[in-house]
């Protein structure tokens, strides 16, 4: 019997409405996480890299996209971690940098902090931590309006 | 390829994160609490790649999981810095500095080892223990160039952990690599920041030795493990 399989660029599609558990904002896709999507016979092969090596999202996420794509008929579905290259905020897209900075969480920057505050948009920033409340992010503040915000960690 | 070799590396990320998430709850301020409970999540996120390669080249069935609970204290093969009790606020932000400075050397050089999986845990963790490494520096610069009371016991913790340094430069065939090779950049920058830090390297170069040979742990050890392995020792059959 031969069925319609769904394409590797509808299944792009179906993760990129997939959102990230810690920061929902954003999608899997958005993040930059999947790095490969194809059919292998009548397999269907996801490959995930994680952010952070100990990022407790993981596993989390796994479990999404195994729902999502059973939902849409996938029935044998393999997901592959992938660790090298290792994870960058380069591979995040540029929607998902906009998205991040309208949800008020300061995209990735080169430079190694915050270019302005996600809020009203004040170069006036200073660090309070290196870490902030997900692996992924680093705790600055806003010396012009005074609000704390978190910042997308550049790694 | 030694099985050893990753075992020791998964081991000290494995005991050194545990010491570390000893801190969660506890720490001195709420920025410090977050900034301690992350590293010793990057550091057994490293754990479980480093003793999961372990488990499948050693081939008898046991996984990262095994290697961490169902083992006893001789069998451990981290450094001694790593088991050392979290004392003060002070002393675990020294050994977290020691250790990272070593530690990023040895993942830099590692990231070109031969063998490609090896390479690769590496890579994903040198990213992490960048930021370990600048933090702990931070850390250490603002407390030894701090208030009297600071220096003071930074500088007691400086005394009190160096004759652990020695040991993560001693190497055998078991080691992934020659690790006495990383001495000259451990020195270098360890000057660069104990001089920003006011603090004074000990004259004494004495190590105690047997944590990576597993030939002598200290007593603390045994006592973190119990705490550790509490659960799955209970209940071998649990499964979450």
């Amino acid at each position: 019997m031969v069925t319609t399989r769904a394409s590797v660029e509808e299944v792009w599609t179906w993760l990129a409405a997939i959102p990230d558990p810690e920061i929902p904002v954003i999608s899997l896709v958005d993040l930059g996480i999947i790095r490969n999507v194809q059919w292998l016979d009548d397999t269907l092969e996801v490959t995930v890299t994680p952010t952070y090596s100990g990022c407790p999202a993981t596993s989390i996420i796994n479990m999404e996209i195994e729902t999502a794509l059973h939902a849409k008929g996938i029935e044998n579905l393999s997901l592959k971690r992938q660790i090298a290259p290792p994870w960058t905020t380069d591979w995040m897209t540029d929607t998902g940098k906009a998205k991040l900075e309208s949800y008020g969480i300061a995209p990735p920057q080169p430079a190694g902090g915050p270019k302005r505050c996600p809020r009203c948009q004040s170069s006036q920033v200073e660090k309070i931590s290196q870490f902030g409340s997900t692996p992924c992010k680093a705790q600055w503040r806003c010396t012009d309006c005074l609000e704390p915000f978190d910042y997308f960690k550049c790694i | 390829m030694s099985v050893q070799g990753l075992i020791r590396m998964g081991d000290n990320t494995l005991v050194l994160g545990q010491r570390v998430s000893e801190w969660c709850g506890h720490a001195p301020a709420l920025e410090e609490d977050i900034a301690l409970a992350n590293t010793a999540l990057d550091l057994i996120g490293q754990t479980q790649l480093w003793l999961g390669l372990a488990a499948e080249r050693e081939g008898k069935g046991r996984t990262a999981d095994t290697l961490a609970y169902h083992r006893d204290a001789w069998d451990f093969r981290n450094l001694l810095v790593v088991e050392q009790p979290n004392r003060d606020f002070g002393v675990t932000m020294m050994r977290q500095f020691l250790f990272d400075a070593w530690h990023l050397e040895a993942l830099k050089a590692l990231t070109e080892h031969e063998d490609a999986e090896i390479a690769a845990i590496a890579q994903k963790s040198v990213k992490e223990v960048t930021y370990h490494r600048e933090r702990s520096s931070d850390t250490v610069i603002a407390l030894g160039d701090g208030t009297e009371e600071s220096h003071e016991r930074m500088q007691a913790a400086l005394d009190r952990l160096w004759p652990y340094v020695g040991e993560m430069f001693s190497t055998d065939e078991d080691d992934l690599m020659d690790v006495s090779a990383l001495r000259p950049a451990f020195d270098a920058y360890l000057e660069t920041v104990l001089a920003e830090a006011t603090l004074s390297r000990p004259d004494s170069d004495f190590a105690h030795m047997g944590g990576k040979t597993g030939a002598r742990h200290t007593e603390h050890l045994g006592h973190m493990l119990a705490t550790m392995q509490v659960l799955p020792r209970s209940h071998p059959d649990a499964t979450w």
